[in-house]
């Protein structure tokens, strides 16, 4: 009895203890709570701070939020068909999905990055790669539309990819997945000593961001992981992390997990480009697909490309070296100075932070601890600059907040910690709900970061929102990081997986966003930028109506004429010129998406009737009070029929 | 409100054409206009004071008609405009042919640069509203010398 008298006391006091430990935390965190509210609130009306482009992921897209808000403006198509926006499934932006393997409808987007000039943001493209069939695409931040897509060849997971040097000379693709080139059928252990791994300069034109690529480096058969470029002093040199050095292929987990140091490859792209354009590098037959979009003509087309430079590293001497770095490292993060580069090894209990300075003397000295491949490798003690000693579990990403700091991401631990370049001391740790992968900090990973917040992007959030079946959302994060300590200000889900992000002052964008397009610049070859110029032809089995739409009637709205087996193209121009007056049409039992047709643009559908009948097609935007009457009717004849083509609207034609 | 109203017209407008149909409820045209009615619609009203809501405060029109820039406003007119009105018909919305006895220079003017403003604090456009079925205007976005160059052409609409 007394035992029981006494166990109970004992509970109670926990009890005490605990409720009071609740209220008082509680009662903290409320505080808190108001506080952060206030920093994340923006007022109905009012804008953003800042932008931030948050890659999708397995969603293959990239959406635009703005911060410190976490509202949601616009979920940008890039790798993977959308039909919201008839992305990939009207005949204008089918040819933006072409690669050699064919029309592919998806990807996995995963880094975006921002366009530099003088290592410092610009804000006038946005890059970002496909990881699965090796792609790069940029998206115009003017229309806030994919405009280019070029394909990768000799590359598979294009994964280091798509970061850009300090004046966008270049957006690199390396890949991920070392792999036989040319591809041929071969035993897949031969793999070691026969597999390259390819990393792509794609250069990109000053004046409108054109992309080709400029030469392949045909690496090692290692895994390149990540990547970054030197900036400020170390600009005209490259960094990737490489992991399964051991060239294993199979097992990875383990396999590649056996060498205490892999590799950050460093790459001097000056020197290869001068070596270039003298000549240098051998043209190698291959087949990638290049599509670019024209907003003149609201159309884009595919080029197949039959070629490509290829350059031995060990054909330039001086340009390519390995710094060894513990142990399969993922991020590979160059600090806005240029001198510090941090390899985030997945494996190892240190942060290993390289210094440029010392690793330009040890090269000046030829102090080499062998070679690989041919490739000098450089004495980790020699160019080591430091380490942050046991900082967590699993580090993946760094960036950068102009102040000294640096933030990195772990893992296995959930948590953002800060530390300080040149001490390596730990300053401040936050967790993160859950599993967090990349973080942002707008402008961290260029010469002149933004340092007022830091977006972390996690995998797994469980228990933060209301469950909604196995599969829920995951999220991101916002920190405020303008004081000695992190604090957490808000958590948000975001669509498919946040893996990457870049971010971006608002005022660098906001004023160069287009309205409209111009009716007058209209150059779709089907285009009816008048109701005088809308009509429908024939040709053998082939039906183009040029069909116009405005508020809240398409021209025309009977057609007549059309037959069972025809295939029948509806090229529809949006003749508004107001700013936010998109119009839709949908046609029952087309086998395609609706379009959105932006003012002054030209989209086309195709529709293949099956069965006679009246078949009507109506507008899918609410565009005015008189939405509802925004539709139209076509009549299909049986294929035998004499009904000639007609078209009208009310009673005017 | 002023959308039900303008429903019943049109309604009411398509259903006394086709008399040989079904036939829904045909009010009066007078008896549907009750709130509103006046003898001649909107479209019709000479209105030759008011200047309307908008960035055209004055504009004094010279005596002679500038052909060369009536010409070009046809071409603006044909290009931007004609997918709701015809010349000297009713379509979408009211025919400009001989608006210039009706309308002052200013209130056309105003009527194409700023429509928003004007259907909802001009007291003629908010009644034009619901005589054309409560279709607003739409904002081409024309500047003051390309809808000046229009104005040149409705002169020329006589």
């Amino acid at each position: 009895m007394k035992k029981i008298f006494k166990t109970v006391t004992g509970f109670l006091a926990i009890a005490l203890v605990f409720t009071s430990c609740n209220n008082g935390e509680s009662k903290s965190k409320s505080a808190l709570s108001s506080n952060a509210a206030e920093k994340v609130y923006v007022a109905p009306g009012e804008h953003d701070e800042f932008y931030a482009f948050v890659s999708g992921g397995f969603s293959g897209q990239l959406a635009v939020y703005g911060l410190p808000s976490g509202r949601l403006f616009k979920v940008i198509p890039v790798f993977s068909q959308d039909p919201e926006k008839a992305y990939g499934y009207n005949e204008e932006t089918k040819p933006m999905l072409n690669t050699s393997h064919g029309f592919i409808p998806w990807d996995d987007s995963h880094h975006p990055d921002i366009s530099q000039t003088a290592g410092e943001l610009d804000g006038r493209w946005v890059f970002i790669n496909g990881n699965n069939t090796p792609r790069i695409a940029k998206i115009d931040l003017t229309t806030f539309e994919t405009t280019e897509i070029i394909e990768i060849p000799n590359s598979a997971g294009n994964h280091s990819s798509s970061f850009v040097t300090e004046n966008t000379e270049y957006v690199v693709a390396g890949t991920r997945f070392s792999v036989p080139v040319p591809q041929k059928d071969m035993p897949i252990k031969e793999y070691k000593g026969n597999f390259k791994g390819a990393l792509s300069f794609i250069s990109v034109d000053p004046k409108d961001g054109g992309m080709s690529i400029k030469f392949q480096l045909m690496m090692p058969g290692f895994n390149y992981d990540l990547s970054h470029p030197g900036r400020g002093k170390s600009h005209g040199w490259f960094f990737f992390t490489t992991y399964n050095t051991e060239e294993a292929n199979s097992l990875l987990e383990v396999n590649a997990s056996q060498n205490d140091k892999d590799f950050i490859a460093a790459i001097n792209w000056k020197k290869i480009e001068e070596y270039v354009n003298n000549g240098g590098g051998t043209k190698m037959p291959t087949n990638y697909a290049h599509n670019v979009y024209s907003d003149e003509t609201h159309t884009a087309t595919s080029t197949m490309i039959k070629e490509v430079l290829t350059v031995n590293p060990l054909d330039v001497p001086g340009a390519v070296y390995f710094l060894p770095t513990p142990k399969s490292p993922h991020g590979c993060d160059v600090d806005p100075t240029g001198e510090y580069i941090v390899g985030n090894g997945k494996l190892s209990a240190n942060l290993t932070v390289h210094s440029f300075t010392k690793m330009e003397e040890a090269i000046k000295n030829k102090k080499f601890d062998g070679e690989a491949y041919g490739i000098p490798i450089l004495k980790f003690e020699d160019v080591l600059a430091g380490s942050v000693v046991q900082p967590g579990l699993g580090p993946l990403h760094t960036e950068f907040d102009g102040k000294g700091n640096a933030y990195t991401t772990f893992f296995i631990s959930s948590e953002v910690v800060k530390w300080k370049l040149g001490t390596w001391e730990v300053i401040d740790r936050k967790p993160t709900y859950y599993s967090v992968g990349h973080l942002m900090i707008p402008g961290g990973n260029s010469r002149k970061p933004f340092g007022k917040y830091v977006l972390a992007m996690n995998k797994i959030t469980k228990d933060r929102y209301l469950p909604t079946g196995p599969e829920v959302t995951q999220s991101a994060q916002l920190y405020d990081i303008t004081g000695d300590k992190m604090e957490l200000l808000l958590d948000f889900p975001t669509i498919g997986e946040p893996h990457y992000a870049a971010g971006c002052p608002a005022s660098l964008i906001e004023g160069n966003s287009k309205k409209l397009y111009k009716l007058e610049d209209n150059k779709h070859p089907y285009a009816a930028t008048s109701d005088a110029a809308t009509k429908v032809t024939r040709n053998g089995n082939e039906v183009h109506i040029q069909m116009a739409m405005i508020r809240s009637h398409f021209t025309p709205d009977n057609i007549e004429g059309v037959k069972v087996g025809d295939k029948v193209f509806f090229h529809v121009t949006n003749l508004e010129q107001d700013y936010d007056v998109p119009h839709g049409i949908a046609m029952l039992g087309a086998n395609t998406s609706e379009l959105l047709i932006m003012p002054g643009q030209t989209e086309t559908f195709v529709w293949e009737p099956k069965e006679v009948g009246v078949w009507p097609f109506y507008c899918t935007d609410f565009c005015s009070a008189l939405h509802q009457e925004m539709q139209g009717y076509v009549r299909v004849s049986p294929a035998s029929s004499t009904i000639p083509l007609s078209w009208t609207l009310g009673e005017d034609f | 409100m002023v959308l039900s109203v303008s429903l019943l017209i049109s309604c009411g407008g398509k259903e006394e054409k086709k008399k040989e149909n079904f036939s829904y409820e045909k009010p009066s045209t007078t008896e549907q206009a009750a709130p509103t009615a006046e003898a001649a619609p909107p479209s019709q009203r000479v209105d030759l004071t008011n200047k309307g809501v908008g960035p055209i405060k004055e504009l004094v029109l010279p005596a002679d008609i500038d052909q060369a820039m009536a010409t070009q406003g046809e071409e603006i007119y044909k290009k931007m405009c004609t997918a709701c009105h015809r010349p000297d018909k009713k379509f979408i919305g009211p025919a400009p042919k001989g608006i210039l006895e009706r309308r002052t220079p200013e209130w056309i003017m105003n009527m194409i640069l700023d429509p928003e403003d004007m259907i909802q604090k001009d007291p003629l456009a908010m009644d034009l509203l619901k005589e054309f079925n409560g279709a607003p205007m739409a904002n081409q976005n024309l500047t003051e010398a390309e809808a000046r160059a229009v104005l040149e052409y409705f002169r020329t609409l006589k």
